[in-house]
């Protein structure tokens, strides 16, 4: 296979979801000798863009989503460590979990897919996360920024008791705070004191390069048009599933 | 088992003998910012054309939230229900997790209600068993606790059974307990109706509580929602469940209920049925 077959085959297996041909490919570009770096640019990020479009437009649903982002980390466990070794490191780390009393993931696991494609290492700590755990989390990886998702109205608060845990332990200004999910506002995550509101998986991406200063650096280029590909992602996937 | 639940001139009877129950879910600011906003400035004429609604479309309960960021919950709960138990005799599902939420609209409320919800976490079983020990309500229990939601069925049956066992411990009976046996979306885990019915199974046949869920959490995320609900829900029938927090409105899902109620033998005769279809020859030939 020609290099331009490898990466038309990484694209279009990616939009697809086929993570087994995906890895293979991967593979098969690294003995062909392809840089990691085009394969990642050239077919991996353009393709999570196209399924952004998709989605956005209503072609695809969340199922082929997260198929396709499950087929890209197939191919971004093998290319990551190369990536590291040729210097191409992390935008930084983000702390990611839902709040304690809440179980609803989907919101932010599409924004870690996000974060991820923009280039962070990204720490989930899973849902009902309690406020210890961020903190102990925040401890071991200090990571740049912590991000706490509510899919209730009821469980909104524990953002403010997230923060006050934060300052209590002397962490508030080593981190931002970014919050989301379907019922809070701006204003909200103000009253809180967050230092952002991201409403979509992409906006956290763009919010998270913004902090580290990274808002279109490199790997800024690819990769802000694949997170701006996905902008309506997140409002078609949060306003409903709180039918519980 | 039968729970009873009360309006102050209606009772509702959920058991496995009875026909399903369909509790409306319209009444809910989460995901309808327009509906929380004109709640929060004290506009409750949506709550009033939401309940009429739901009642016409055959939902014998109504679930009633008002979560709303900012807004004044116990307040706006607390005239939500009033405005609702003006306009219909359906008892109702208070849905909050906010102790004075619930314990306004409790003292509010005229009958025996539902509350929904509690979770299998012992911090929130020892806040809310008493305020339903206190009201005389009926509480749904969700089979998760603090270790999150499992994906074992074996599991969330044994939260479920935490929450009957610390139920009685108050002082409160089994029938008024309805588990929810957590319906999550298949289009993030094609695994999860089947967990969820294999959970509906082992507590049906361990525990006999009634069983309740939030049924259009599993077509989220996919195109054409209602017929992946109706097929849910039809399943879970046949699996122990007797009532759903669902879109009563939508003549998919309460098809698939109605007519699984003829078929299982809860709608006998088929009284409900043909009613049903005579009323809708009478509003064809009135146009």
């Amino acid at each position: 296979m020609t290099h331009e077959e490898i990466l038309k085959g990484l694209y279009d297996n990616t939009i697809i979801g086929k993570a087994a041909e995906v890895k293979t490919l991967t593979q098969q570009g690294l003995d062909a000798k392809l840089e990691p770096v085009d394969m990642l640019y050239k077919a991996l990020l353009p393709a999570l863009q196209e399924v952004g479009k998709r989605f956005e437009v209503g072609d695809f649903f969340v199922p082929e989503m997260l198929m396709s982002a499950k087929a890209m980390q197939t191919a971004l466990v093998i290319l990551r460590p190369l990536l590291a070794a040729k210097g191409e490191k992390t935008l930084g780390k983000v702390v990611m979990g839902t709040v304690k009393g809440d179980v609803h993931d989907i919101g932010k696991n599409l924004c870690n897919i996000m974060l991820e494609g923009a280039g962070f290492e990204v720490f989930d700590l899973g849902v009902n996360t309690p406020p210890e755990k961020f903190i102990a989390a925040v401890q071991q990886h200090q990571p740049d920024i912590v991000g706490f998702s509510a899919f209730l109205t009821t469980t909104m608060p524990m953002f403010k008791v997230n923060i006050e845990a934060l300052k209590k332990a002397g962490l508030r200004d080593k981190v931002k705070v970014m919050v989301g999910g379907a019922p809070v506002t701006a204003a909200y995550a103000e009253i809180v004191g967050a230092d952002a509101y991201c409403p979509d998986a992409s906006s956290t991406a763009r919010k998270a390069k913004e902090f580290v200063g990274a808002a279109g650096a490199v790997p800024g280029g690819a990769l802000a048009d694949a997170v701006g590909a996905v902008e309506q992602m997140m409002s078609v996937v949060e306003p409903e599933s709180s039918k519980q | 088992m039968e729970t009873i639940l009360q309006s102050k001139t209606k009772t509702i009877v959920i058991s496995p003998e009875h026909p399903f129950v369909m509790i409306g879910e319209r009444i809910n600011p989460t995901g309808r910012k327009k509906l929380g906003a004109e709640m929060a400035a004290g506009d409750f004429s949506r709550v009033r054309r939401d309940a009429e609604t739901q009642v016409a479309a055959g939902a014998q309960m109504l679930d009633v939230n008002a979560g709303f960021p900012m807004g004044d919950e116990p307040t706006m709960l607390v005239t939500a229900i009033k405005t609702v138990q003006q306009v219909t005799d359906a008892p109702l599902s208070i849905d909050s997790s906010v102790v004075e939420a619930l314990e306004a609209a409790l003292a509010a409320y005229e009958g025996k209600p539902l509350v929904n919800s509690v979770t299998g976490e012992d911090e929130r079983l020892e806040k809310i068993l008493p305020l339903i020990k206190k009201y005389n309500a009926a509480v749904i229990g969700m089979a998760n606790d603090e270790t999150g939601i499992s994906m074992d069925p074996e599991i969330r049956a044994a939260i479920a059974e935490k929450i009957v066992r610390r139920a009685q411990d108050h002082g409160i009976p089994p029938a008024d307990i309805i588990i929810d046996p957590l319906a999550l979306t298949v289009a993030a885990d094609p695994t999860a109706a089947r967990v969820t019915l294999q959970t509906m199974r082992i507590i049906h046949e361990h525990l006999g509580v009634n069983m309740s869920c939030g049924a259009g959490n599993i077509s989220f995320g996919l195109p054409e929602r209602p017929p992946i609900t109706a097929a849910f829900l039809t399943m879970a029938m046949t699996h122990g469940l007797t009532c759903a927090i669902t879109d009563a409105t939508n003549e998919m899902i309460r098809y698939a209920v109605r007519a699984s109620d003829v078929l299982l033998g809860h709608d006998e005769y088929a009284v409900n049925w043909i009613s049903e279809f005579r009323q809708k020859k009478a509003e064809g030939s009135k146009q």
